[in-house]
């Protein structure tokens, strides 16, 4: 059993303890066993960051590999491994456990115990999804996430939680079991062929191996390639969100509790995301080549529509919602432009994302929990009375909008260097729509910031709120780290996922970094590359 | 035919033998005087049924390890074979009857109905669907579904003094008989043509034909006959009824035991006897699966009673079903088999938890009885998710793997139309499964609304999630099985040149 597989599994253990040994009217020993589970769990995961090879290539991309037979009538594998990507998505997924099981000390008051068990159950599936090297097991711990995820926004969400419950789980069904259609696809060219359809397989063993994939992506013609993207495009588009999938997100976002929003921004959605890193893109280049105008269109009007629409919501939940859905069309943007840089933007937003969008709806839980309203109309004047608190919410949301030496402003910088550079996307006028994405989110950000917390403090009921406590502090205080962190000195993070990014990029564009060579004609030649270093 | 070959036929006499004996005996062992003179008691009969049953499973156990080392497959007059394929579905049979014989304990120690002869009458139709298991003969096969369907038109009706139940019957009965003759006017077609009935001589001969109206038509006939059985769309109208008014657990034995027989012959009639012909049959079968599979799925989402919920939703499994049979790979036979455990073990762990609920008569068939059901009863209101879960497809459950099977094999047939609406309309049915999900968790119920608390139905349902965790996460060993058991029926398609 090795390093993957405890991190995977140390939650369930977590919420089995919790079900069957802890009674259900001692909240507190639930909360002690949830929030020891997920500390371990996340102390454990770091064991990850300095052990992870940073210049492994070819097979060495794959670290901390483990693979067991599963069922190996069907070729289906128990294969667990990660690369820089899988990585730092684990580490931020046990980080946001952590931030999860401690902001609903308060938020939860009633079924703790069920609560939390469905939260530690919901961690494992996403750590699961995010090792998984078999497209089965993907698969498996894909839809096992959905369970707990539709319990936490039906059974303590907000009062259209039933509607919003059911909302996000067949949409993502729906789109998950299209993937499923996909991936049989997949399996067929790779082993027997589809007779029927006069598609030849190649012959290969039964398999559900990523990697193997990988390899014989560009196999496949052309015609099939577009309708496994299409099946690809369905399963993970509807979880990114990608307009005009993404209907189901802000009633997800706003019935759920807030650490059910704080997953679901900060690790869900970038299941979509990674899905298309690590499947769509790789597998099938040609499809995706094919596919990049349709994909930027649709990047572009989520991130203007989604700007547009947060800033006429009169609800901070269902705004920084909608900022999600800008977000993230800026992470599919700069994923297709194809580029290591638009690629390495697009990962690293999906990290800053979780964390700016993630504080975001940690402090809109916290008034939320003082006052129960979220409408904006209902402050003002805040920050006279809860300073510390409008100073956190201001650095969120600055590092939400990209202020310069904050997270964000180290993605969305990157996504519009790789569009702009992009050969695949030949013209700028996207990187020219982005920019003007970026203007709306500092409008839609810093319109909610006057209004809630600047003016008078003219509403009686805002006269007594308290600023925040230690437990809210210390978690803000831990994102605004990272915030930094990123923001100043984000090498160590691009160092990690240098390797897989290159991979990538050689998978999707063969010939890309030999290109790079010859790129100007008036810069004097290239030195020839000496053999041995070439061979390596 | 020699004496010898008679024990292949042991476990089915030891059955017979049986269910007369459950037949005779409250009439022999009867006590008292007058009004207070009865039969012995309906505990009684349950462990004289189940003891009945754990003979046939261990004739059954000696007959297949006598037939192991045989190197053909043994035959009873070229009518009757006990082969892997059969012994698997016996098996499957077995435990589901003892399970649905669990299940009738409460409803009939609460009743006035004798318990002896409906036992007796489960044992005749246990008994006919093992001769359909082995059928190699059509008419073989059509006489054990006349002795199945027959006793489960008894069965429909035996809440005699209920007027739903006795509509149930007769419903059930006309329609079922009129189906049975359709079914038998196409195989006498068949056999016109042919001149054969035994489906290996079928195949022989059809592989010489080259087309042939009458006997597409006799096809035609004889698959709407046996889409009547599975309850496929548009034959299905009957379902509902029957099922909503049958007492409960008799609409557990027809959803499930009843529903994988017919799973059983078709497959085997359409893999062994009729693959020649698959581009005749194989897309109004298509028609007819996509047709279940969306009206099913689609008239389940507006139901409020759950016997009509699961009737709709059998439809809609029927038409999955279907997918294996239409690729006529052996991808799709495996998949049949496997579907036909997951979904039997599933379908009775839904009605054991729904029988839970039912204190009397028809009460606890309505969605809203579950509400709250997770403060009443934690432990069973998580073993139904677990069943909806697996009835819906979502990993970890068996129920994913079973679809698993019958997807692939569509997609690997070249059905991707139909996979497609395969995929979509199981995500419909989540929808209404989840609705009993939001009433047990998300609703308040009143705590008056006490669970049954019968040890029998606690066990059927733990049995059941059992199996369907297990084969969730290790499928392994049912899989290898079913490649063992659909290696006879396989072979023939290869031997004749086939996919």
């Amino acid at each position: 059993m090795g390093i993957l597989n405890i991190i995977t599994y140390i939650p369930l253990v977590g919420a089995l303890l919790i079900l069957f040994f802890v009674n259900r009217s001692n909240a507190r020993l639930i909360r002690i066993v949830a929030t020891a589970t997920v500390g371990i769990d996340f102390l454990v995961s770091l064991y990850l960051w300095p052990n992870f090879n940073r210049a492994g290539t070819g097979d060495g991309l794959w670290q901390f590999r483990e693979t067991y037979d599963w069922i190996p009538a069907l070729g289906v594998k128990y294969d667990f491994g990660i690369d820089g990507i899988s990585m730092l998505l684990i580490l931020m997924t046990t980080f946001f456990g952590i931030i999860g099981v401690v902001s609903s000390y308060s938020a939860i008051q009633h079924r703790e115990k069920e609560y939390y068990s469905l939260l530690l159950m919901l961690q494992t599936g996403m750590i699961g999804t995010f090792c998984a090297l078999d497209f089965f097991l993907f698969y498996v711990f894909w839809e096992i996430m959905l369970v707990p995820m539709y319990f936490i926004i039906g059974i303590w969400g907000g009062s259209r939680r039933l509607y919003a419950a059911i909302k996000f789980f067949l949409y993502t069904l729906a789109g998950s079991v299209l993937m499923l259609l996909a991936i049989l696809a997949l399996f067929f060219f790779n082993s027997g062929g589809i007779e029927f359809l006069n598609i030849a397989g190649l012959g290969n063993e039964p398999s559900f191996s990523v990697l193997q994939f990988h390899e014989v992506g560009n196999l496949i013609p052309a015609t099939l390639q577009f309708w496994i993207f299409i099946g690809f495009f369905l399963g993970f588009a509807i979880k990114v969100p990608m307009f005009p999938f993404h209907t189901w997100l802000p009633d997800a976002h706003v019935e759920a509790p807030t650490a059910g929003s704080i997953i679901l921004a900060a690790v869900l959605l970038k299941m979509g995301t990674y899905g298309f890193v690590r499947f769509a893109l790789p597998i099938l280049p040609d499809a995706t080549r094919q596919m990049i105008v349709p994909i930027a269109v649709l990047s572009i009007i989520g991130i203007i529509y989604g700007a547009l629409v947060s800033l006429v919501q009169k609800d901070m939940k269902k705004l920084v919602a909608y900022s999600s859905v800008s977000h993230l069309g800026f992470v599919m943007l700069g994923m297709f432009a194809l580029n290591p840089m638009g690629l390495r933007g697009s990962v690293i937003q999906m990290i800053n994302h979780g964390i700016s969008t993630g504080a975001l709806f940690l402090l809109v839980g916290m008034i939320y929990e003082r006052r129960h309203t979220r409408m904006i109309a209902d402050y003002g004047g805040l920050a006279k009375q809860m300073p510390m608190y409008a100073t956190l919410f201001l650095i969120a949301a600055l590092s939400s909008m990209g202020l310069p030496a904050l997270n964000g402003f180290i993605g969305e910088f990157a996504i519009l260097l790789g569009t702009a550079n992009s050969t695949a996307y030949g013209t700028i006028t996207y990187a020219v729509f982005a920019a003007v994405g970026i203007v709306l989110g500092a409008a839609y950000l810093l319109w909610l910031y006057q209004r809630v917390f600047w003016g008078p403090l003219d509403n009686p009921a805002n006269a007594n709120l308290k600023d925040v406590n230690g437990r809210e502090l210390g978690m803000m205080l831990a994102l605004v780290a990272l915030m930094v962190w990123i923001g100043i000195y984000p090498k160590p993070v691009f160092d990690v996922m240098e390797k897989p990014i290159d991979y990538i990029v050689e998978k999707v564009d063969p010939g890309y970094f030999d290109r790079q060579l010859i790129t100007y004609p008036d810069a004097p030649a290239q030195q020839p590359i000496p053999n041995e270093v070439a061979e390596k | 035919m020699t004496w010898g070959d008679t024990l292949f036929l042991l476990p089915e006499i030891v059955l017979i033998i049986g269910a007369c004996l459950l037949l005779i005996a409250p009439v022999t062992f009867r006590r008292g005087v007058g009004e207070a003179r009865r039969g012995p008691s309906a505990v009684t009969a349950k462990w004289a049924t189940l003891g009945v049953l754990g003979a046939t499973t261990v004739t059954l156990f000696l007959a297949s390890y006598l037939v192991q080392n045989l190197e053909q497959t043994p035959m009873f007059a070229r009518m009757f074979a006990l082969d892997a394929f059969s012994i698997f579905f016996k098996l499957l049979f077995l435990v589901t009857i003892a399970l649905v014989v669990l299940l009738s304990d409460g409803f009939l120690r609460s009743s006035s109905y004798s318990a002896w002869e409906y036992y007796s009458l489960m044992a005749f139709a246990l008994c006919g669907m093992m001769f359909m298991a082995s059928g190699v003969h059509l008419a073989s096969i059509y006489v054990g579904l006349e002795l199945m369907s027959l006793s489960s038109y008894i069965l429909a009706g035996y809440f005699k003094n209920e007027q739903k139940s006795t509509e149930a019957a007769m419903k059930y009965f006309i329609l079922g008989s009129v189906s049975s003759a359709i079914l038998l006017y196409g195989i006498s077609l068949i056999y016109g043509v042919t001149g054969s009935l035994n489906l290996l001589d079928l195949s022989a001969s059809m592989s010489t034909l080259v087309t042939n109206d009458v006997l597409v038509f006799g096809i035609m006939l004889l698959g709407a006959g046996l889409c009547f059985k599975i309850a496929a769309a548009p034959f299905h109208v009957w379902t509902p009824d029957v099922y909503e008014g049958a007492p409960t657990p008799v609409t557990a034995f027809l959803s499930t035991a009843s529903k994988t027989a017919a799973f059983a012959i078709f497959a085997r009639i359409f893999y062994v006897g009729m693959h020649h012909f698959q581009l005749d049959w194989q897309y109004v079968l298509a028609v007819v699966a996509a047709l279940s599979m969306i009206v099913g799925n689609l008239a389940a989402v507006t139901q409020t009673n759950i016997k009509r919920l699961l009737a709709y939703s059998s439809i809609g499994h029927a038409g999955y079903v279907l997918l294996g049979i239409i690729s006529i790979s052996e991808m799709g036979l495996r998949g049949v088999l496997v579907y036909s455990v997951v979904y039997v073990f599933a379908t009775l762990g839904v009605w054991a938890v729904v029988l839970m609920l039912a204190t009397s008569g028809y009460a606890g068939e309505q969605i809203s009885d579950f509400d709250g059901l997770h403060r009443r009863a934690p432990f069973w209101a998580f073993g139904m998710i677990v069943f909806l879960l697996s009835l819906g497809g979502i990993p970890p459950t068996a129920g994913f793997i079973g679809k698993y099977f019958l997807f692939a094999s569509a997609v690997g047939a070249g059905f991707g139309w139909l996979a497609i609406i395969a995929v979509l309309m199981s995500a419909v049915s989540m929808f209404y499964y989840l609705r009993i999900v939001v009433a047990m968790y998300l609703r308040d119920g009143e705590m008056t609304n006490i669970v049954g608390k019968s040890g029998s139905l606690r066990l059927v349902a733990a049995v059941c999630l059992l199996v369907t965790l297990l084969f969730g996460i290790l499928p392994s060993p049912l899989i290898q099985q079913v490649s063992v058991s659909s290696g006879w029926v396989a072979a023939r398609i290869v031997a004749h040149g086939g996919k």
